[in-house]
């Protein structure tokens, strides 16, 4: 799937909204990933996973962080993210099935704090960027 | 048999009475149209499906969408049965409309974000959770009768 000149456009616009809020939207995407669909849970024996969790909100910082970035090299996402892939690959091997379920969370928690920028055209764009984004990460998988 | 709790059912049902059938049904086939373009392929009768413009504007891209929803709106009143309340309407797509149950998960997942889209901070992660259940039991109901 390949991203069009209109989908960067429109993903660097939606992403500028969320810059400031990396915490706040990456801690709320993860509790809504961890309640939505609890085997995500599994990937986190290590964490305290309540509501308000400091590693909750650090690692949600980190994951929109790392999603800002993919959007700041939309033309190159893979060379952007090449560290973030090993790491899932060799290390974390996360299975490529929840990359989707974090997708859909983090559709939601932009949906609830910038629903009238997430026109049909922008969620269009801000899908394929996600399956993109996961794509990449799980390249090195075998 | 699925289960539900007390406190799932209530989440539910609160959203659902919030619900414009007729917007909220428009915007969700709409938007499955738009995000999925794929799954035009059922629409070719439709007319006008040339931009997310001309999409969202289509007058039967609407009515589906209300036909469509308000259906929806069968399992919520029949939580307990959903089931039976889509045993016939799971062998019409299949024999009638050819439809690979997958489309059913893909118009789940965007009802949810057309709900969080309207509800806002409403749609507390436990609404999301019981709406994901509910989206997911609607399309295993509607593929079971596939053979």
């Amino acid at each position: 799937m390949v991203l069009s000149a209109g989908d960067k456009t429109n993903v660097k616009g939606i992403m500028s909204k969320i810059g400031g809020h990396a915490e706040q939207y990456g801690a709320e995407t993860l509790e809504r990933m961890f309640t939505t669909y609890p085997q995500t849970k599994t990937y986190f024996p290590h964490f305290d996973l309540h509501h308000g969790s400091a590693q909750i909100k650090s690692h949600g910082k980190k994951v929109v962080t790392a999603l800002i970035e993919a959007a700041n090299h939309i033309d190159d996402i893979a060379s952007a993210l090449s560290k973030l892939s090993d790491l899932h690959a060799q290390k974390l091997r996360v299975d490529p099935v929840n990359f989707k379920l974090l997708g859909q969370c983090f559709l939601v928690v932009v949906a609830i704090h910038h629903p009238s920028a997430l026109t049909p055209e922008v969620h269009a764009s801000l899908d394929k960027f996600l399956c993109a984004v996961g794509t990449v990460l799980t390249a090195k998988y075998r | 048999m699925v289960h539900w709790t007390a406190e799932e059912k209530q989440l539910i049902t609160s959203i659902w009475s919030k619900v414009n059938v007729e917007e909220c049904g428009a915007e969700a086939l709409a938007r499955l149209l738009i995000v999925y373009p794929w799954t035009q392929r059922f629409f070719a009768s439709f007319g006008n499906l040339s931009s997310p413009t001309a999409i969202t504007g289509n007058p039967k891209v609407r009515a589906h969408g209300r036909k469509v929803l308000t259906s929806f709106g069968e399992a919520v009143k029949n939580l307990d049965n959903i089931k039976a309340t889509y045993s016939k309407l799971s062998e019409l797509h299949c024999d009638k409309l050819h439809v690979d149950p997958e489309n059913f998960r893909l118009l789940g997942d965007i009802l949810i974000i057309v709900l969080a889209s309207h509800f806002a901070e409403d749609f507390t992660p436990a609404c999301q959770f019981a709406w994901q259940k509910l989206v997911g039991i609607v399309a295993h109901a509607l593929a079971r009768r596939y053979h």
